[in-house]
């Protein structure tokens, strides 16, 4: 039962990634490659309908956490105290500089608006890169099974190590990287015109970026964790989660010179699902493993009583069934291409 | 870790009390929204629409505050509760969990398709999705009040061998008596103050004598709905909730009544100031014998007043409790008092002329978020000492490694945020209501079209 919450949970994370993350890389690009009003505002068009639903998918992936894996729930949250609130501030800006950007056109009240939603949408970026190498790294968990870590102390791996340090900045920056790729591909999709070609000219650039921060961050993460290298040895099968993730990557170039659209997209989205699946993959048993490995909370450990993981289990997948048929339905009521509004109609009279 | 308890008991509190301001207003005005909408399919009559179309835009703000300010609510648990968290996750957990799978879900979905795809879904279409995200955040609002509900009334658990509390009867969870009476009576609050805002701005239009054909939907609308709110508010709803307290957290009863001896024939205390070193009631107004009858229906009974109970059993914030209990029931009469006014003037249809009824209703918009936030700190406060009724107290609750200065970082940190969020909504609402219904293109079809280019959903 453990084994089938760790699976789904994974899956609800993963779906987040790949959905928020097109509107947080829609966020990291907007200054730079949307250089009109028109133009951010058919960025801000593009992800408008969609990005609340996008975010329950962070909720719901959280609650599950809570009722399936209480301690890995109470220890995590209150040991990565620091980061989440911040997090969590990050979202508060991000999601308000969406939501009031469109109340008024002014040179004062426009600009900066834009300017909080790129810079939140990029520092949430490299958390949620920073957060995940924190769980891969390992946390200094003890006997009790909490732990309290501070934000940075010397930037070195190590016993005392915060939160940030070299190996977990260079796993945000692969991941502010990937998001940036795949929000540029997501408003090619939506967009026509210059904003269009710019993206496209964007995600071929950081392709590169990402491709080679992939290869680096890949190989260290192998010599950080050495649960990862035995997971793939012991199970083959488990080859298929980095396959996915090179074939998405070597997809998305070869669908940008070919000019499909959506196919890129597809492409980066599978690059993103198999980079995820390929790290919890690794992990497991373990869902958040200590500097000692004695102290890790497991699947078996950090679980919920059975009864509450059959009963949840029932509930769970008529939920997420009824979730995706609202999710096809209102993408499919927003596809197409985002108009760019005319100079003629103001927004307000 | 004394400092760091005090400490996360204000974060949480002032984190949640401040979320509160705006899902009391988004389920209040869902449900009165539905109900336009209804009103313009049957009717026919576009002007129903327009009505609903400024509703969505104010709604769409709140909503908007909503969420962001609700999304910490989720984390908090873990990162400043995690020994509450480590041992009822299993059980709070599902119900929260479920709030983002079965209601967020519908909400969120529906919510873009209401303000964005008017044109396009068509009239039943739109009408659909209106309903939709009522439903979502009623449902939202019920898994809630039934996380609350098992913290107070703990029903269908078993505790494990490592003292964690597993989830054993999940019906039993979800359909906790208390839970039903504390969510219809909470939803009672929200739908009150939809309506008070509602009329409120309704009577602002009337008095300034602008968009008056909408200002007497507003007003009529908010009266009506408003004063069937504000009666099963009291009854049977308020009483409900009073009797299961006074059955399962006696001790509770006694401190929000303000009474100290324990008698028989207790009193009703309408005003005073509980002196808790004394132990006494200072400058009572009381009715006589009212308190037994209304607990138990008689005027004789007999009831518990704190010195009844061991001290280490007492709410730890006698005086908040009673406070917050007696704005809150007094607001309550205050309510009931001004809807019954206002629809008695409705029926004898002199309601539009009578401007001090108007100017009554436009005062009155703040007096309804605070009854809910009093209903709820009684909720919370009565609670006390315990986290979980019986069976976890508030002091063992608290994440152990969190030293008391980080927990203020992130509380200052969170008022300073919220301070600013709240300068940007009153402006941003004030603006709504100065622009008024007809201030948005009347051919742009869709709510908040405003923020998007106008053919987003094409």
């Amino acid at each position: 039962m453990g084994t089938v919450w760790f699976c789904t949970t994974a899956l609800t994370l993963t779906i987040y990634v790949l959905l928020d993350g097109f509107v947080l890389g829609a966020g990291v690009i907007h200054l730079l490659v949307a250089r009109t009003d028109a133009e951010r505002r058919m960025v801000l068009g593009s992800i408008g309908p969609v990005r609340e639903g996008n975010e329950v998918w962070l909720l719901a992936a959280g609650g599950m956490l809570f009722c399936a894996f209480p301690l890995l729930y109470a220890s995590g949250f209150s040991g990565f105290y620091l980061p989440l609130m911040i997090v969590l501030w990050l979202l508060i800006l991000r999601g308000i500089s969406i939501e009031f950007r469109g109340h008024i056109q002014s040179a004062v009240w426009d600009p900066l608006w834009d300017f909080l939603f790129c810079s939140s949408s990029f520092l949430l970026a490299v958390f949620y890169g920073a957060a995940l190498a924190n769980v891969v790294r390992g946390v200094p968990l003890d006997a009790t099974q909490y732990f309290f870590e501070p934000l940075w102390t010397n930037f070195r791996l190590g016993d005392d190590t915060g939160i940030l340090d070299w190996y977990t900045i260079l796993v945000g920056l692969l991941a502010l990287a990937a998001i940036a790729m795949h929000g540029a591909l997501w408003v090619r999709v939506k967009t026509e015109g210059e904003l269009n070609k710019r993206t496209g000219k964007f995600a071929a650039a950081v392709w590169w970026i990402v491709a080679a921060l992939t290869a680096l961050v890949t190989t260290v993460t192998f010599r950080i964790q050495p649960q990862i290298e035995s997971n793939f040895a012991d199970h083959h099968w488990g080859a298929v989660f980095p396959v996915l993730a090179v074939a998405g990557l070597t997809g998305v170039i070869f669908e940008l010179r070919k000019n499909r659209e959506v196919r890129a997209l597809c492409a980066s989205g599978a690059y993103l699902a198999g980079m995820m699946t390929s790290v919890v993959f690794g992990l497991y048993p373990m869902v958040l493993p200590a500097r000692n490995p004695l102290y890790s909370l497991t699947v078996q450990n950090a679980k919920a009583g059975d009864y509450g993981l059959k009963v949840g289990l029932i509930w769970w997948t008529l939920g997420i069934l009824l979730a995706a048929s609202y999710f096809i339905f209102v993408y499919r009521s927003f596809s197409g291409k985002v108009d760019p509004p005319s100079a003629q109609t103001p927004r307000h009279k | 870790m004394e400092q760091a308890l005090d400490a996360n008991r204000l974060h949480f509190g002032f984190t949640i009390t401040y979320h509160y301001i705006f899902p009391q207003l988004t389920m209040g005005l869902a449900l009165l929204l539905v109900y336009l909408k209804t009103k313009a399919l049957r009717t026919g009559d576009p002007h129903y629409d327009r009505c609903a179309q400024f509703w969505a835009r104010i709604f769409a703000i709140n909503f908007g505050l909503g969420v962001v300010t609700g999304v910490p609510m989720e984390f908090q648990f873990g990162t400043n509760w995690a020994a509450f968290s480590r041992s009822a996750g299993g059980v709070i957990g599902q119900t929260l969990a479920m709030e983002g799978v079965f209601s967020f879900f519908m909400e969120s979905s529906f919510l873009g398709l209401f303000l964005f795809g008017a044109k396009k879904l068509g009239r039943v279409g739109h009408w659909w999705a209106g309903f939709l995200v009522f439903l979502g955040s009623w449902l939202s609002g019920y898994f809630i009040v039934a996380t609350n509900a098992w913290m107070q009334y703990p029903t269908g658990f078993a505790v494990g061998p490592h003292g964690e509390i597993e989830l054993a009867d999940f019906w039993s969870l979800v359909v906790n008596r208390w839970a039903l009476w504390q969510y219809a009576h909470t939803m009672l609050g929200a739908v009150q103050t939809g309506c008070f805002v509602m009329a409120a701005v309704g009577a602002f239009y009337l008095l300034t004598a602008r968009d008056e054909k909408y200002g007497r939907t507003f007003v009529r609308t908010g009266v009506l709905v408003g004063v069937i709110a504000a009666c099963l508010q009291l009854f049977p709803t308020g009483d409900s909730q009073g009797k299961l307290i006074a059955q399962n957290q006696p001790v509770t009863l006694a401190a929000m009544e303000g009474l100290f001896e324990s008698q028989s024939g207790a009193p009703l205390a309408i005003l005073g100031q509980p002196d808790v070193e004394k132990r006494r009631l200072d400058n009572p107004l009381e009715i006589p014998r009212m308190l037994s009858f209304l607990t138990y229906q008689e005027w004789g009974a007999h009831i518990k007043g704190l010195e009844g109970f061991p001290h280490d059993l007492w709410p730890d914030r006698v005086s908040l409790l009673y406070y917050s209990y007696h704005v809150m029931v007094g607001l309550g009469t205050i309510f009931i008092a001004v809807m019954l006014m206002a629809a008695l003037l409705l029926w004898r249809g002199t309601l539009f002329e009578s401007r001090w009824m108007l100017w009554l209703l436009m005062l009155s918009v703040p007096l309804p978020y605070i009854a809910n936030t009093a209903g709820w700190m009684t909720a919370e406060f009565g609670r006390q000492p315990w986290l979980i009724y019986g069976l976890l107290r508030t002091a063992h609750g608290a994440s152990p490694r969190l030293s008391a200065g980080n927990v203020w970082f992130t509380l200052i940190g969170f008022m300073g945020m919220y301070a600013m969020l709240s300068i940007l909504f009153l402006f941003l609402m004030g603006r709504e209501i100065e622009m008024g219904p007809e201030g948005h293109d009347p051919h742009d079809g869709d709510a908040a079209a405003h923020e998007l280019p106008a053919e987003a959903g094409d």
